[in-house]
């Protein structure tokens, strides 16, 4: 179900499960699990930066940083820190090429 | 009732300095309004996993638990008890003529106060180190809440650098949980760290607790590090370089780094709020400025680590004694203050001697090359803040305008306190000559479409 991502689960793994499209693609991430920690549970970033070439992948998960915001594929962007993964949600790590 | 009759009290942040000061009011007999950023009131320090997960509170805690406990079970009686109206999962993103303008998930509302309590606690105080915009490089608090509040950690092999309380307690409680951490690497040395024993001293039982932590850290702990860079490829963190106390070169492979030098207040709503600030030499920041009690004028009141950095014990205290401020002189009955102004005192000694023992690292930041960034939402390089500096004058805001460090999505919250240190050494001025940068509004980034539906 998840494969090796950045994090590692210590403690409360025995939650239901969720899925939700990164970039298209189907993963699986546990209900109550933040974006931020779905993305990064079979995942290395959450998106590129705008400024220089490295992937970002959150700094302080307290909503001050705003370096974990990711796109979604109906537009809106999301604080993956501070948003809850839900079934069926359907992110992305680049903005959509035909966004108006 | 009287309700609408009553002042409209306003507190912002549910922490344990938002807590108590509500529980005061609502004691006096008030209904106040509590706004928070947070699904669940509790704050950082106390943050509480969502709904369904199942540790303890001695998991989540450790010796802090039954202070959790008791601050979260008082929250939720309050407010099942309809005594407080709670806004969650809301920020104040400006404040304007006496009125609040809250982004919640339906749009901006605005909300008006008579007297407003902020308690908007703080962030880990970050300086940079080449290489600290590579994914993987986190805060010290941001292990702390993936832990907390998530069950996770954010690396398979970890390294802790920068120096404080957080420093120590973040790497025992991720060595307890399971995780494997390589290395804490503290920039203060074990001679600087005795320089603070004697406020340290206030508070034995912590003092001690706090070295009963570290002795489990054992060897992966080292004191008087410099730290050189933070090596990484392409995905992210490879590495630590840094040389140890006695000047030797070692590299610490691993894919996480948290990194904090203690607090840095949150200070943006008070300086939109029009307090004063004042530079206060021992948190080398810009802290506004309130009397004992926390008032700061205009039916302002500050508590917390918002405004002083004494932890969530003296948070309590200071929300108990803002509220008791604004109740004085609404004219209500006021709860006895000296018993909390005691102990504040003794709090303020023990912060003190943590302020000493575990500085500011500015001549690290002073020598930073020129090649590294300082602000992490642009890039913006140290090279940028120096030119910037000098076309500037020294002076911060202009610094900021000319370089764009500060402009970017945290609004200088990780790069503010750097970028004045590497402008006054370029300059060869103090810190506080430099100045601060302006808070402006909104404090946090705000979609156009919230305001579309403000009223």
């Amino acid at each position: 179900m998840i494969t090796a991502g950045r994090i590692v689960r210590l403690a409360e793994s025995d939650r239901a499960e969720v899925h939700f499209f990164l970039d298209g693609q189907m993963r699986g991430a546990l209900a109550g699990d933040t974006v931020l920690t779905a993305m990064l549970a079979s995942g290395h970033a959450l998106r590129k930066s705008e400024f220089g070439p490295e992937p970002r992948a959150g700094f302080c998960l307290m909503g001050a940083c705003q370096d974990c915001w990711v796109w979604q594929d109906e537009g809106p962007r999301i604080r993956a820190c501070s948003t809850l993964i839900t079934e069926g949600m359907r992110l992305r790590t680049t903005p959509l090429e035909n966004w108006p | 009732m009287s309700e609408a009759l009553s002042p409209r009290i306003v507190i912002v942040g549910a922490g344990p300095a938002g807590i108590r000061a509500v529980a005061t009011l609502v004691e006096a007999g008030l209904h106040p309004v509590v706004i928070d950023e947070g699904q669940r009131a509790g704050g950082q320090i106390y943050r509480r996993p969502p709904a369904g997960f199942t540790r303890t509170a001695e998991q989540l805690y450790g010796p802090e638990a039954a202070k959790a406990g008791a601050l979260h079970a008082l929250f939720d009686r309050l407010a099942e008890e309809g005594r407080l109206s709670h806004c969650a999962a809301s920020s104040v993103i400006a404040i304007h003529e006496g009125r609040l303008h809250v982004l919640g998930e339906s749009g901006v509302q605005v909300v008006s106060y008579d007297r407003l309590i902020l308690a908007t606690g703080a962030s880990d105080r970050v300086a940079p180190v080449p290489g600290w915009q590579s994914a993987g490089v986190y805060s010290l608090g941001a292990a702390q809440i993936a832990l907390k509040a998530q069950g996770v950690a954010l690396g398979r092999r970890i390294v802790l650098i920068g120096s404080g309380p957080l420093l120590t307690l973040v790497g025992a409680q991720l060595v307890k949980a399971g995780a494997d951490v390589a290395a804490v690497l503290d920039t203060s040395s074990w001679r600087q760290q005795m320089r603070g024993l004697w406020g340290l001293a206030a508070r034995p039982l912590v003092a001690l607790r706090g070295l009963a932590m570290r002795a489990r850290l054992g060897g992966r702990y080292h004191a008087g590090v410099t730290l050189e860079r933070i090596e990484a490829d392409g995905k992210g963190v490879t590495a630590m370089r840094w040389r140890d106390a006695g000047g030797r070169q070692r590299l610490t492979a691993c894919d996480m780094i948290g990194m904090g030098w203690h607090l840095r207040a949150e200070t943006h709503l008070a300086d939109l709020a029009g307090c004063a600030f004042t530079y206060d030499e021992r948190w080398r920041q810009w802290l506004p400025k309130t009397d004992r009690m926390g008032r700061a004028g205009n039916g302002v009141y500050l508590a917390g680590d918002g405004v002083r950095l004494l932890g969530a014990d003296g948070a309590e205290i200071a929300g108990r004694l803002a509220a008791a401020a604004c109740l004085a002189d609404l004219g209500y009955q006021a709860p006895s203050t000296s018993a909390d102004l005691r102990k504040l005192a003794r709090v303020e000694r023990f912060a003190g001697g943590l302020a000493r023992a575990f500085p500011w690292p500015a001549a690290m930041v002073r020598a930073l090359p020129d090649a590294a960034v300082v602000c992490r939402c642009e890039n913006v390089s140290a090279a940028a803040v120096r030119e910037g500096a000098e076309l500037g004058s020294g002076e911060a805001n202009r610094v900021k305008s000319l370089s764009r460090v500060g402009m970017g999505r945290c609004q200088g919250r990780y790069c503010q306190l750097a970028a004045v240190e590497l402008v006054a050494s370029q300059i060869g001025c103090a810190p506080d000559a430099v100045g601060r940068f302006r808070g402006q509004a909104p404090v946090r980034p705000a979609p156009v479409g919230a305001f579309l539906r403000e009223g």
